[in-house]
């Protein structure tokens, strides 16, 4: 009996999955994507999914997936979710296709800001664009009587208002999760210091004043972050705003939305967001740029391709972006920003503006060596000088390895 | 038994073990050896990157594998010797290390951080592991006979829970607004940071590892303890041994053994510690081996993976279980050829 039951309830939401709500067309070629899993994509995809025949896989992991599966004979995949970090090794390994005619044939709605180009060729097509960005307790900061922050300065003197007034033990909120986040945080403010990555022939150039600078600086924020900052990451910080813990942090973009989310915020309606801080005067806002967007392989048939295309496109039209308006900053026609979209919006139109992540071989052996030798001098066992040594070494034996280096 | 009938009950266990142990641990041990790299040409690349509203294009030199006419990366593997160990190891700046005298130094070093950790991680849990998983059996064994049933079920629970899953739950009871230190605070009024410093982490792994395996110690010496001679035992009471007395010359005796057993089984397995790593999120306090090899493993976000010092690494690694192995292996050995007499 209970199993009747499964197997009824089962039919019934396939039933319900089946059907051909929105979509202007009838999708006859199976298609299947791979991207990141956060809310902007599900949006996509759902989509996507009205057309039929569609399989998205959503996975958090897809970075360790794709480039294996791209390169496979046929693809694995047709439609790819990518960002400016994670094309990269598409592009190296050539497994995704030119959309030049792709765009002409099925692109009428897409503006010129959305086709990534690659030395004149469309190989790209961003939706949203992502940055860490300042997000703050307005009631808090007004109840102070202090003014938005606008240089890591002003964040940090804020903070130490905040906790001087006993409002919080640890007003300040972090991603320095060793590994990849404590590497990008520090990318954000060694870039806020106009900091340069790279020398002309390769090597590292982090072990710099601007290093030293960034590092001192993310060492003065670790006085007013939580003791065990070192693990967490975006979703922890995240938490630890909704929990009303925490009362400025430079977070994505992308969790912006989940402020006001009331099934989980204690806090709706009472964080605001404004530009990224600047860590020097006249400097960029410390952070870097984002894009995300859907690449379409190149093992496939051009019939494959096209179907794939023209689905993608139903996946990113107006009507997709109205039903999810505040998933992300949408680059997609008929996006309506809101309150919770300004500072990402000041972050990215900000004169000078912040550098897109700079997204190459060399960039993802550094960001590696960064996420493995910061740890060391935020657990105060060495100097910033031994750190951005060591970082600089790390890096050399690795792009001595991948052959990046001679 | 015939040979025949050997072979036919081991063949397809040996055959299993060739393909899926034996095979790759050559083809890790060659590729440790060498490096396979991409042909890497620089191109002038012009990107560009969509802003809120306008694009921005750079024009700059990029470092960009060749392709073939199929459309493949053309790569190009060479024979490095020792080099990938040599950069695992670091040995240089080992010896200034020491020559320093500064400890502090060397666990600067990834790989000689991961062997301190791991090496105490095992050596400590062990006689830990063996002597609550003994304390459990006996335990159980002098329980009345209407309880054991749900003793035993209720002891075994923390062996069956997957390893990631266990070490994550303690990681989301202890950190920063945890169920447990939550409680704690309230109780001691003081603020606790479990996952702020090493130890206080290297603790908790200690903890959580005895609590994982002490069970299947326990079950073991359970089963040992059903065959220990009762004549032997009811003597020694008569004799007026106490109950320490026994368990020091009638029933750890007797255990020795499974004793020797669970601690090769503890050894192995601990050598290879990785999911508190993973689960705790240790990385920056504490690493293991295993934990280095698989960080060599994983791609960065522009795919580069650092394969053959990850196979060194690997290599490492099994090199010492074996010198760990050797002297538990040695006693199994001589007890076994003593009985053949």
């Amino acid at each position: 009996m209970f199993l009747k039951k499964i197997a009824l309830a089962g039919a019934v939401s396939l039933m319900g999955s089946a059907g051909f709500a929105a979509c202007s067309y009838e999708n006859t070629t199976p298609i299947k994507s791979l991207s990141a899993g956060f809310e902007a994509w599900k949006a996509v995809t759902d989509a996507m999914a009205e057309c039929g025949n569609f399989q998205a896989e959503l996975d958090q992991e897809f970075r360790t997936k794709q480039p294996a599966a791209f390169e496979a004979n046929p693809s694995l995949y047709q439609i790819g979710g990518v960002s400016n970090g994670t094309i990269t090794p598409l592009l190296n390994a050539g497994t995704i296709r030119p959309l030049d005619d792709l765009v002409a044939k099925y692109g009428q709605n897409l503006s010129p800001n959305q086709l990534i180009r690659i030395n004149g060729k469309i190989m790209a097509v961003a939706m949203m664009v992502n940055t860490q960005h300042l997000m703050y307790r307005s009631d808090v900061l007004a109840d102070l009587g202090i003014d938005t922050p606008t240089t890591w300065d002003e964040v940090l003197a804020a903070s130490a208002k905040i906790k001087e007034a006993g409002v919080m033990e640890y007003p300040l909120g972090a991603t320095l999760k060793s590994g990849w986040n404590l590497a990008q945080d520090f990318n954000n403010m060694y870039a806020g210091f106009g900091g340069k990555f790279f020398n002309d022939d390769n090597t590292a150039a982090v072990n710099s004043e601007a290093g030293i600078k960034s590092l001192e600086m993310m060492k003065a924020m670790t006085e007013y972050t939580d003791p065990e900052v070192l693990v967490s990451d975006s979703t922890y910080v995240q938490q630890q705003f909704q929990q009303g813990k925490i009362a400025l942090a430079n977070l994505w973009a992308s969790r912006a939305g989940a402020m006001n989310d009331e099934a989980e915020s204690q806090v709706v309606g009472k964080v605001a967001m404004s530009a990224a801080p600047r860590a020097m005067d006249g400097g960029v806002p410390a952070t870097t740029l984002w894009w995300d967007g859907i690449v379409i392989a190149k093992n496939i048939s051009d019939e494959e391709a096209d179907a794939a295309f023209r689905l993608a496109m139903e996946g990113l039209d107006s009507e997709m972006v109205k039903g999810a308006n505040d998933a992300a900053i949408w680059l997609v026609e008929g996006y309506a920003p809101t309150e919770i979209a300004k500072g990402a919006i000041e972050t990215a139109t900000a004169n000078p503006a912040p550098p897109a992540y700079p997204s190459t071989t060399q960039m993802g052996l550094l960001h590696s060596a960064l996420g493995n030798e910061l740890p060391a001098f935020f657990t105060g066992e060495r100097s910033a000088e031994a750190t951005l040594e060591a970082i600089t070494e790390a890096y050399t034996t690795s792009a001595k390895e991948a052959g990046v280096l001679k | 038994m015939k040979f025949k009938t050997f072979a036919a009950f081991v063949g397809p266990s040996v055959f299993m073990m060739l393909l899926f142990i034996a095979a790759p641990l050559v083809s890790v041990f060659i590729q440790s050896f060498q490096v396979t790299q991409p042909i890497l040409e620089q191109v002038e690349v012009e990107t560009c990157t969509p802003g809120f509203l306008t694009q921005t294009c750079t024009t700059e030199i990029k470092t960009v594998p060749v392709l073939d006419d199929n459309g493949k990366t053309v790569t190009e593997t060479r024979w490095v010797g020792l080099q990938s160990y040599r950069n695992v190891l670091q040995m240089d700046k080992f010896w200034a290390a020491v020559g320093n005298g500064s400890w502090n130094d060397i666990m600067q070093i990834d790989f000689w951080k991961a062997l301190r950790f791991t090496l105490s991680f095992t050596l400590l849990t062990l006689p830990l592991v063996i002597g609550v998983g003994l304390a459990i059996a006996l335990a159980v064994n002098n329980a009345t006979r209407s309880i054991r049933g749900p003793v035993i079920f209720i002891s075994l629970l923390p062996f069956i829970i997957t390893p990631v899953i266990g070490s994550l739950s303690i990681y989301w009871l202890f950190v920063g607004d945890g169920i447990l230190t939550a409680m704690l605070e309230r109780w001691t009024g003081t603020n606790i940071s479990m996952f702020a410093q090493a130890w206080t982490i290297e603790l908790l792994m200690y903890f959580y590892r005895v609590w994982h395996v002490a069970p299947f110690a326990f079950v073991i010496f359970y089963a040992g303890l059903q065959t220990v001679n009762m004549d032997t035992l009811e003597s020694a009471v008569i004799d007026g041994a106490s109950r320490w007395e026994r368990l020091r010359h009638v029933i750890v005796p007797h255990l020795m053994p499974l004793i020797i057993f669970i601690a090769l089984i503890h050894l192995m397995d601990c050598y290879r510690v990785f999911e508190e790593i993973v689960g705790f999120r240790s990385q920056a306090h504490v690493i293991s081996l295993q934990w280095l090899t698989y960080d060599f493993m994983t791609p960065d976000d522009a795919g580069n993976r650092a394969i053959s010092r990850a196979s060194a690494s690997a290599m490492l690694t099994m090199i010492g279980i074996v010198f760990l192995l050797i002297l538990p292996l040695r006693r199994t050995w001589r007890d076994h050829k003593g009985s053949a007499h």
